[in-house]
């Protein structure tokens, strides 16, 4: 703040060499300032525009108001979507956070060749969900995967195919993102176990609390933030899902793994009905605003009330 | 004789607290294991699968003890697979991707690094709000841009080319390392900048002899943050490319989707781990960076 202050109040005299010189900085941000400003409210404005159009193969501008909008809400699809959506969001967060907290606190109890486990757990979220999706896709194969392997060794009925079946498929996903993204719920929670005071623990001990009780009574709550973190950010992924369902069951069998992400791909470039996916988009982006916007907001609460008392 | 007594009992209470301890060690590692097979079984099988022999898979199924070994679905899958009709395997995709990662990744990062600096030692009046606006870019779903961007790269001719994909990871990419630099320069200490300012250093002069010599922590947690993320997105390149273009990810749902009748399960385990093969490097090497980058981009 200090510097940008000696930029503002430089005196009269200045050359104009100076005064270029107060300029650069502003001249080398303008170019992203531009871009990012492009990216997303003209484009966000662009698709809505486009969204309240008549756009069909093509991108036109006719306006229809929120006729796209109705016909999207009453597509059986697009509300086969936004349960799959809620399901896969309840179960996927959860989960991956459940598995990972287990595993940092189960790491952070001063295992030998720490780094060994965190790089298995970790490993996954290098690789793409395409890459995921498509292996996950070979193993939940009956003919090939865990129901062959289990059959072979001797129960011959036993039956695994999920991702094949209408019903469960959806819980194929779900699994498959979990085995995906724990281990990043898992970093985020050993950080914070790392973070906690040192003495409050030991003064815990030398009261007699129980291990148990000092993780529920004590650390918990002081990494309770970061559980606020962990979900925000694994329901924006969530929402944006989109390469591991087109890698894993491309939306099927049928339509009954269609997630909000693949039915704006569908409607824009595979059934020309442009108008109508960029609604789906909309609504996206609104479901993203209704998670980030509040969480946003308590965060910048958190922060002033911490100044304030700090 | 009381004294005995209590020793006794203390003895006793130390050998079932030392077996309770004991118990609870073995516990520890044998749910860590069982966790670590989960998350190792489905890599060590395509790794197996693409050595054995594409019979012996049918036969003995997907998950099984390799009885043949093998590397010929290596070169098929990196030669001559035929993909969408073309038979030249995953070599071309793969090097458009990477023609589409390296450039993008490395732009990015300068801008980000530049921008970072900045929106950090030379703040002015709405540079705080500016910079809130750009971060709004990190949320935003690509499917808002999609229609907008398929517009604009036809009209600069980039459409159906690597080039194209380059700009929209660099536009899109802006945001993150922008974020990661000016949060790290941050910390860096303001009187040095103006120590240097009194000594007469400029703009150009203060980023090159005092930001760039400690940035290297942060510019290689962006550098791997972008290179993994670029490389491994699809709906951009699936949207934007088609046939040779196309990158990766792109290439493997085709490869796989045009399989399931007969399925070549060795060699599109080689071409899975081919797509695979350059974030794990990236991940197995700068391991650490990766982490911290995770850590940093979730909490912000």
């Amino acid at each position: 703040m200090a510097v940008a202050q000696s930029i503002a109040s430089g005196t009269a005299g200045q050359s104009w060499r100076e005064r270029f010189g107060s300029l650069v900085p502003i001249l080398v941000l303008a170019p992203s300032l531009l871009a990012s400003f492009i990216y997303v409210f003209v484009f966000a404005a662009w698709t809505f525009y486009i969204s309240l159009s008549n756009s069909a193969l093509l991108p036109s501008y006719g306006f229809v108001g929120l006729d796209n909008y109705f016909s999207l809400w009453a597509n059986r699809r697009w509300s086969v979507a936004y349960t799959n959506l809620f399901l896969f969001s309840g179960f996927y967060v959860l989960g991956s956070m459940a598995v990972g907290l287990i595993l940092a606190v189960l790491i952070d109890q001063r295992v030998r060749a720490e780094s060994f486990w965190r790089t298995i757990f970790l490993y996954p979220l290098a690789v793409s969900f395409i890459v995921t999706g498509t292996v996950w896709s070979w193993l939940y194969n009956p003919a090939s995967g865990i129901q062959f392997l289990v059959r072979n060794l001797g129960w011959s009925n036993f039956s695994f195919a999920l991702a094949s079946d209408r019903q469960y498929a959806i819980y194929a996903i779900i699994i498959t993102g979990i085995w995906q993204s724990s281990g990043f719920a898992m970093a985020l929670f050993l950080a914070g176990l790392r973070s906690v005071d040192g003495d409050i623990v030991k003064a815990a001990q030398i009261d007699g609390a129980s291990p148990f009780r000092i993780y529920r009574k004590v650390i918990l709550p002081v990494i309770a933030p970061i559980f606020l973190a962990v979900a925000v950010v694994q329901i924006q992924f969530a929402i944006k899902t989109f390469d591991l369902v087109a890698a894993l069951t491309r939306g099927g069998p049928g339509i009954s793994t269609t997630f909000p992400a693949i039915y704006v791909y569908d409607l824009m470039f595979q059934r020309g009905q442009i108008g109508e996916g960029a609604a789906a988009a909309i609504m996206m982006l609104v479901a993203l605003a209704v998670v980030l916007v509040p969480y946003s907001l308590f965060v910048v609460w958190r922060r002033r009330r911490e100044g304030r008392n700090g | 004789m009381a004294d005995l007594a209590l020793t006794d009992t203390h003895d006793r209470d130390a050998v079932s607290a030392s077996r309770r301890q004991l118990i609870t060690r073995i516990a520890i590692y044998g749910i860590l294991s069982l966790f670590a097979l989960v998350y190792i079984v489905p890599l060590t099988v395509v790794v197996m699968n693409s050595f054995r022999d594409q019979p012996e898979i049918a036969r003995n199924g997907l998950i099984a003890f390799p009885q043949s070994f093998g590397i010929d679905a290596w070169w098929s899958a990196w030669d001559s697979y035929c993909i969408g009709g073309n038979c030249e395997g995953m070599k071309r995709y793969f090097f458009n991707s990477l023609w589409m990662t390296v450039p993008a990744t490395i732009i990015s990062t300068m801008l980000g690094a530049l921008n970072g600096y900045v929106l950090s030692k030379w703040r002015f009046k709405g540079s705080e709000i500016l910079f809130t606006c750009m971060l709004l870019g990190v949320f935003m779903p690509g499917q808002i841009s999609l229609m907008p961007w398929a517009f604009i790269l036809g009209k600069l001719g980039l459409s159906n080319s690597v080039v194209g994909l380059v700009l929209v990871h660099c536009v899109q990419g802006l945001s993150f390392t922008t974020l990661f630099c000016r949060n790290y320069y941050i910390s860096v200490p303001d009187d040095l900048i103006k120590a240097a300012r009194i000594d007469g250093a400029g703009f150009w002069r203060i980023f090159r002899k005092i930001i760039l010599p400690l940035s290297p922590p942060i510019l290689i947690v962006t550098v791997i943050w972008q290179f993994t993320g670029i490389w491994n997105e699809y709906l951009f390149g699936v949207v934007f490319t088609s046939g040779t273009q196309q990158p990766i990810t792109a290439a493997l749902v085709a490869l796989t989707a045009g399989g399931t009748t007969a399925s070549a399960y060795d060699v599109m385990s080689a071409a899975v781990l081919i797509g695979a093969l350059p974030p794990l490097l990236v991940y197995f090497v700068g391991g650490k960076y990766f982490v911290r980058g995770l850590t940093q981009g979730a909490i912000k």
